[in-house]
């Protein structure tokens, strides 16, 4: 199995994602330059968290035009697994690979905290591991992360369970107190209709082993992984 | 080209002195041309010269067995930690772009101290800061206190460090003058670590980075100014940050670290190209000559005047190995960066500047910088009138408290004590996926990959108590931020400082300066940190008056092995409470007496060096035993606050306390009081018997407060109050001020 972790110009998150695919789950792991045009032999692809382009003109809108992300859509179309973290799933939202967009969170700050997030479909490439309505504690770190969509489109997403997240209380309850961003429902992360595309705000990178105060971001990983080896 | 005629009344225009107007005559042995007269004015201001304080600097103690280089040496301190790395740290002010832009003068801040540290060749892993703001009550003040937090945050989370801890203090004499000092840390291994001296006669020099613009021109000599209203005019003398650069920048830099493609190189901050200059060529003993027309600019038609004193960011000089220029070029050119050859080493002992071949500027290095030619000065010595009163009044004339529950509740809401959350929550505090323990513990700890040793970090001054009694509150302020770092189970091995004083031609001012250099020597030498580098910053004035002396230190310690991590909270129901040291009820300069009188007087608390050091060994073997399940310094807001912390700090779930204290006369001194030297540490109580052990053999007093509780925090019959409804007062506080309308 091959995993490899983009990195765009800006990107702060890779050196995250490496570390956990390679050193926690003992993966072959490799970067992946943003000007590289060919992504063959891959197995998941990791577009990782931080400010592409410093997040000038929108969040994810520059780098969309990287070289890497028209491999990237070839990949995903071909059915390759696709994970997208914080800014990689902003980049995903500006590469059309998701549904709907980021905005800037409602306080208008930058957020970084520790949330709960329950799972919505326990069913799915990147959730496996997980068991059913399991909350989550997995920390937040944006400033653009108002998950944003059309009511047609939403309720596309709901009805084919392609909502995986949702930020709730500690006990599992959606609430508005529980939602760091204003996200439309307490959306925290999606995935495409075919189920390889995955998006998710939160950051399960900074939060795979218990000296990181939370294990539960291991799980996101641990279920991309099995997915890989039952196929 | 029409440039001003040079003589002395320009001279002092550019803040230089007759005398040094005189000095540079005889050094030159004529007129300087005007862009000389701007190098000189540059260099040989407060903040690139350190002439006022650099005499005292040189008394503080900076050897030590884990140091690689000494203070002043190169950007930053550096530090063995074993495994074959090292630690570069480092401290910076950046208080007068704050006060007079808030967002850019502090993100700038965030970006000069970065730059410091990748430039040794370390990749930076955390920030820190410390920060002092005049009243929340003030709308002006709440815009300074939004703009800095914004600054800092911007910055550090696009650059990708984490900013994992710091101090925030409101107190009026920040009113006009707020302070924001910015900390960075980074690793390197022993073998990457890159300097700024220079030898290689012939060697290209290279500008990488962003091109040079008109921004921050005279930046440098606008920090040796006190504040006034005319310096909302030198607004534009604030430099513009560029934090997407600054990463680029810093991943070029490495890369060429890495491949060994650099001899030396130094990053541009104050005084830009002229100070890059100099100070590489000064410390190799070698020259420089570097044509202007080869440096990339932002705008046309600069003058060389104008290139020399830019203070544009995100800049690197850097001298290349001979023939990998090329290489250099391809790195940068992948970064999306400009570089260019500028120059060349020479053999001779000048900087020459030329400007489309004719020379600009002419001067020996080394008459430029600190440690060479620049003025060194001893200042008037006064002792202010203020110490001797505070220090006579009688503190038993504050009246007896009717309810101790809600002085609790109120010095839990005060915004120097109150969670700093709002703060923090705008910080990436957990990018690199090394951040253990989270912010508001005592220090921030961090792990670092593939070895077992972590790091301790922490920023601490008390400025009130430096106010009241500058050396005895210099020495509170080493000795508490090496206390955070045991309580974190570190043991604390160098410190960087940043001193932000008012005007040193104040002989007051220079007294306080003065006694707060040797109060930190003491502690410096009894708790074996010596000083690694660090920053002055005078000048801290505006109309009103001076800051309050604040002599920020922060301080690094190394965690042998992370399972000595240790928080401040309580973990267990049924847990004994034990304090190490003792009480003995120093209210003067306290949170305590500020609330019930509104003034900040009285003796500082006192400090036995030779007992804190004991104490912190104690405390540390304690953690390193592993029975120890919390611990926390006592500090602002005395024993009551800090049990209260201990009680409601816990992500997981609130506790509280049953505790018994012998009664005295004046239990709210013993309660609110801030003595020092003093510890609050949970464990099984089957495991007491140990830790008496330890106490006993370290010859300091331990004594059980208590048990950790599922109720209420009760300390004798005077505080019975509900966690939650504590932790809603400390929580809210910040937020809730930030929140009202019509910050200006």
């Amino acid at each position: 199995m091959k995993c490899g972790v983009i990195i765009f110009p800006g990107s702060n998150c890779d050196h995250d994602c490496y570390h956990v695919l390679k050193h926690v789950f003992n993966q072959n792991v490799e970067f992946i330059w943003h000007k590289e045009a060919d992504l063959k032999g891959f197995d998941i692809i990791v577009l990782p968290g931080g400010f592409s382009y410093g997040d000038y003109l929108r969040t994810g809108a520059i780098a969309r035009f990287s070289p890497v992300m028209n491999a990237v859509i070839d990949f995903a179309n071909n059915g390759g697994l696709v994970l997208g973290i914080c800014n990689g799933f902003q980049i995903l939202c500006e590469a059309g690979l998701l549904p709907g967009a980021l905005m800037r969170n409602q306080s208008l700050r930058f957020v970084c905290k520790f949330v709960n997030l329950r799972v919505e479909n326990h069913d799915s490439a990147f959730t496996n591991d997980c068991t059913e309505n399991e909350v989550l504690n997995i920390p937040v770190a944006h400033a653009e992360g108002l998950y944003y969509t059309d009511r047609e489109t939403l309720d596309r997403l709901n009805k084919n369970n392609q909502v995986l997240f949702r930020y709730c209380s500690n006990s599992g309850e959606l609430t508005d107190e529980a939602n760091p961003n204003g996200s439309l429902e307490n959306i925290a992360g999606i995935m495409n209709a075919e189920g390889n595309v995955m998006g998710m705000m939160p950051h399960p990178d900074r939060s795979y082993e218990e000296l990181l105060t939370s294990a539960d971001g291991a799980k996101i990983f641990q279920s991309v992984l099995n997915m890989v080896q039952s196929n | 080209m029409n440039e001003p005629i040079v003589n002395l009344n320009l001279a002092q225009e550019h803040g230089l002195s007759e005398e040094e107007y005189r000095k540079i005559l005889d050094i030159l042995g004529r007129t300087p041309t005007f862009t000389e007269l701007g190098i000189f004015s540059v260099m040989w201001s407060e903040h690139c010269s350190y002439k006022n304080s650099i005499a005292l600097l040189k008394t503080l103690p900076k050897k030590g067995q884990h140091l690689l280089v000494e203070a002043g040496e190169e950007n930053a301190g550096l530090v063995d930690i074993g495994d074959g790395l090292a630690v570069a740290f480092k401290i910076e002010s950046h208080n007068h772009p704050s006060a007079v832009e808030p967002y850019q003068g502090a993100a700038t801040g965030v970006g000069g101290i970065l730059r410091d540290i990748f430039t040794m060749g370390a990749r930076p892993i955390a920030a820190l800061n410390s920060l002092r703001f005049g009243s929340l009550k003030n709308a002006r003040v709440r815009y300074l206190f939004d703009g800095v937090v914004k600054g800092i945050g911007d910055y550090g989370n696009c650059f990708g460090v984490p900013t994992v801890g710091g101090e925030i203090y409101f107190d009026d004499s920040y009113q006009g003058n707020p302070l924001v000092n910015a900390m960075a840390v980074g690793i390197v291994k022993h073998d990457r670590v890159a300097t700024a001296t220079v030898k290689n006669t012939g060697a290209s020099v290279m500008i990488i980075g962003s091109s040079t613009g008109k921004d921050g021109i005279h930046g440098a000599t606008f920090a040796s100014e006190e504040i006034s209203e005319a310096s909302e005019e030198k607004r534009p003398q604030v430099q513009v940050g560029d934090p997407f650069t600054e990463k680029l920048l810093m991943e070029a830099t490495l890369e060429m670290i890495k491949n060994d493609l650099i001899v030396g190189i130094q990053d541009m901050g104050a005084a830009g190209i002229t100070c890059s200059t100099s100070e590489m060529t000064a410390k190799g003993g070698c020259g420089m000559e570097i044509e202007l027309a080869k440096v990339p600019l932002r705008e046309k038609n600069m003058t060389p005047y104008e290139i020399m004193l830019s203070e544009s960011q995100e800049r690197m000089l850097l001298v290349a190995q001979d023939g990998k220029e090329d290489e250099i070029n391809a790195i940068c050119e992948k970064w999306d960066l400009e570089s260019e050859i500028i120059g060349q080493v020479t053999s001779g002992k000048n900087i020459v500047v030329k400007n489309n071949g004719e020379t600009v500027a002419d001067i020996p290095a080394d008459v430029l910088v600190l440690g060479g030619g620049a003025p060194v000065y001893y200042r008037e010595t006064k002792k202010p009138d203020y110490i001797d009163a505070a220090e006579a009044f009688d503190v038993n004339t504050i009246p007896k408290p009717n309810d101790y529950n809600s002085v609790l509740v109120s010095l839990l809401s005060s915004p120097n004590i109150a969670s700093k959350e709002w703060v923090v929550q705008q910080y990436d505090h957990m990018v690199r996926s090394n951040t253990v323990n989270l912010p508001g513990s005592d220090a921030a700890v961090i792990r670092i990959k593939g070895i077992e040793k972590g790091l301790a970090l922490k920023t601490d001054c008390n400025s009130r108590f430096v106010y009241l009694n500058p050396r005895t509150g210099t020495q509170i302020a080493v000795a508490e931020s090496a206390r955070n770092v045991v309580c974190s189970g570190g043991k604390p091995v160098a410190i960087t400082n940043c001193l932000n004083f008012g005007n040193p031609y104040k002989p007051e001012i220079y007294w306080q300066f003065k006694e707060a250099i040797g109060g930190m020597s003491d502690a410096c030498l009894a708790l074996k940190t010596p000083v690694t580098g660090g920053n002055v910053s005078f000048y801290n004035e505006n109309p009103m008056g001076a800051v309050y002396p604040t002599p920020v230190i922060g301080m690094l310690g190394i965690l042998e092995n992370m399972n000595h991590a240790t928080t401040s909270f309580f973990k267990n129901e049924n847990d004994m409470i034990v304090l190490l040291g003792e009480n003995s009820g120093h209210v003067g300069g306290s949170e305590y007496l500020k609330l019930q009188l509104d003034k900040v007087t009285g003796a500082c608390p006192a400090l036995d060096l030779e007992f804190e050091a004991r104490l912190q060994d104690c405390c540390l073997e304690a953690i390193q035993n592993g029975f120890v399940n919390s611990a926390h310094d006592t500090s602002e807001g005395g024993l009551a606050v800090a049990l209260a912390e201990c009680c409601f700090l816990n992500p997981k779930d609130n506790f509280g306390a049953d505790i018994t204290i012998n009664e005295t006369d004046r239990m709210d001194f013993i309660l609110f009081g801030e003595d020092q030297s003093r510890v609050i540490v949970s464990l099984n109580s089957g495991d007491y018997g140990k830790l008496s052990s330890i106490t006993e053999k370290h010859k300091v007093p331990n004594s059980v407060l208590g048990t950790v509780t599922s109720g209420n925090l009760k300390i004798n019959a005077l505080i019975d109050s509900n966690v939650n409804q504590l932790e809603r007062a400390y929580r809210g506080s910040i937020g809730n001020e930030m929140d009202i309308e019509g910050n200006i």
